[in-house]
């Protein structure tokens, strides 16, 4: 299975492919140009050996310091068919950048990927509603962001920010 | 109210201009029936359900970021608070990451008990999950039924552990202490009054008429749109799906365990609750193959820069103060890489993913919890149907706020 997936990728997306580092890891995986995304899940997802039908994860990191571009957005695909093999496709994004979403071929990557908006700020385009999932909306910053604060700047604003409601509540109430 | 006020309008777009005789109603985020700190906001015409909007984050603790800061064994704590329902789950599921990460082969004793463990935890899950579903729709002497089976598992828990709901279970290498010698005894005779209570607990609750109406057909979800949504678990195998990580892709000694993957038919709030009650008997089958065959020997892995050596041994012998020092202030050593590995834990297949750079703590850690991934499908479910039915989808589905805002 594996030599047969590279093969196809290799041979299918060789524009899209991106060089790739040495990662000691389980998982077989390609680095791919954010653009072609769509189109590389799809056909995977669609095809009749291959068959990517279940998106596993879907997630980020943030390579602060380390590597260029600055993240990288995970996702793990699962082949049922294939004795549920499962493989990584890694798009690397800069900061401002955006990644074009997946919530239309599995509609599973809309929570995750709005996780991964709110908390490392990442917008994904053509997201049905690309709004904050976990934090509140009047957070500031994204939190798994490698430079946040471990602290929490934002945790003093919230504070103040929920005293006041009930303290104004309390008054007009 | 100022808060409430906030998600109208937060919702303003999704519900704007309601139809007339339309309603707006807040289930949570403080409600018996929504299982912790979650909230849905659901438009009814009557008693019918048009629309819903599920928010979530009440309990975000960031255990994510926590990860990138405490060491590899620091971490175990928080993966405690994620499913609290059945913590060793949690924790073997990190340690086993860690472990191949490391390369680090433990003793069959360690297996033998983690397995046995894993599989008391998912029937300590299912219990609360199928008896809390019997509360929320008014049947409550279902739960106190099984719950006195539940109590003596933790109290082995407790013996085992010292703790009974944060059990850190686990270290890197192996566990934290030995069995004790009861240890076999008092299990056996657990299964032994479980069983029977379970055949009761079918009787009394799911045989029970009105339970029956009120669940069968009701909060479906078809194998298409289940996987569609990325389901697992129990939900995924009442909609029909024979999927299971303990055979799909097996770990410990899974492979060499016989147990059958129950199924489901239409995936509705009553199948959910028929395959966990069926999977709580396969889980007592495995234990009771499991359990007197645990094989003697140590209770961790001859890693000496890993695992904490005796105390006696600390206090005579030079090398053994350096390792444990060195255990305590540097944490253990994970080389390079990216790792995901997944369990079956009593929700579905919990995944960490893993970064190491090789440092004391890893520099990503993200946790694929299946909460997560089928609270979404939450709004779908629901649409068309009763508002009390919503009530037995959520319970059915055991949404566990711990591990879906981890």
């Amino acid at each position: 299975m594996k030599e047969k997936l590279t093969e196809f990728i290799q041979t299918q997306w060789k524009d899209s492919l991106l060089p790739q580092r040495d990662i000691n890891t389980n998982l077989l995986y390609f680095s791919i140009q954010k653009e072609s995304l769509p189109t590389v899940v799809q056909t995977l997802k669609d095809h009749p050996e291959f068959a990517f039908t279940f998106l596993n994860d879907l997630t980020s990191i943030d390579w602060l310091g380390k590597r260029e571009p600055r993240f990288e957005v995970v996702y793990l695909l699962r082949s049922p068919s294939n004795n549920h093999f499962r493989f990584q496709l890694r798009v690397p994004v800069g900061e401002g950048e955006s990644v074009p979403s997946i919530a239309g071929i599995f509609p599973a990557a809309n929570w995750p990927e709005r996780e991964v908006f709110d908390l490392m700020g990442i917008p994904f385009s053509n997201h049905p509603r690309m709004e904050r999932l976990i934090m509140p909306d009047n957070f500031v910053g994204h939190p798994l962001r490698k430079d946040y604060p471990l602290e929490g700047p934002g945790q003093d604003y919230l504070i103040e920010d929920l005293l006041t409601i009930h303290v104004e509540e309390d008054i007009t109430g | 109210m100022v808060m409430y006020e906030k998600t109208a309008e937060h919702f303003g777009q999704k519900f704007k201009d309601l139809p007339e005789g339309h309603l707006l109603v807040n289930l949570g985020p403080s409600h018996p029936a929504t299982h912790g700190i979650l909230q849905n906001v659901i438009q009814i015409d009557g008693e019918r359900v048009v629309d819903t909007e599920s928010v979530i984050g009440y309990v975000h603790r960031c255990f994510e970021k926590l990860g990138e800061r405490y060491d590899y064994n620091q971490f175990l704590v928080c993966t405690d608070r994620m499913n609290y329902v059945s913590t060793p789950l949690n924790n073997i599921g990190w340690i086993l990451t860690v472990e191949k990460m490391m390369q680090i082969q433990v003793p069959d004793r360690v297996t033998y008990v983690r397995m046995i463990i894993s599989e008391l935890s998912r029937i300590m899950d299912h219990i609360i999950c199928n008896g809390i579903m019997g509360v929320d729709l008014g049947a409550f002497s279902g739960l106190l039924h099984l719950f006195h089976h539940r109590e003596n598992i933790y109290q082995i828990l407790e013996k085992l552990t010292g703790a009974r709901l944060t059990t850190t279970f686990c270290r890197v290498g192996g566990m934290e202490r030995d069995i004790y010698p009861e240890f076999q005894s008092e299990i056996k005779l657990i299964l032994k009054g479980l069983k029977p209570a379970l055949d009761e607990f079918e009787e009394l609750l799911i045989r029970n008429k009105i339970f029956n109406e009120r669940t069968k057909g009701i909060g479906g979800i078809s194998s298409e749109r289940a996987i569609a949504y990325g389901f697992s678990g129990p939900n995924l195998r009442a909609a029909g799906v024979p999927w299971d990580v303990r055979k799909d892709d097996p770990y410990m000694f899974y492979d060499k365990v016989d147990f059958d993957i129950p199924v489901g038919e239409d995936g509705s709030a009553l199948d959910r609750t028929l395959v966990r009650m069926e999977e709580m008997r396969q889980s007592m089958r495995i234990i009771e193959q499991l359990i007197d065959g645990i094989p003697e020997g140590p209770y961790h892995a001859d890693v000496p820069h890993t695992f904490l050596p005796p105390k006696d041994r600390v206090y005579h012998n030079m090398e053994e103060l350096i390792y444990h020092f060195k255990i305590i202030m540097h944490g253990v050593k994970v080389p390079p890489g990216e790792y995901y590995h997944a369990t079956e834990a009593a929700n579905g297949e919990l995944g960490f993913y893993v970064v190491s750079e090789g440092e004391k703590s890893p520099w990503r850690v993200h946790v694929r919890r299946p909460c997560f991934w089928y609270y979404q499908a939450f709004p779908e479910m629901v649409k068309g149907g009763l508002l009390a039915d919503t009530i037995a989808t959520m319970s059915s589905l055991n949404v566990i706020a711990g591990e879906l805002d981890c």
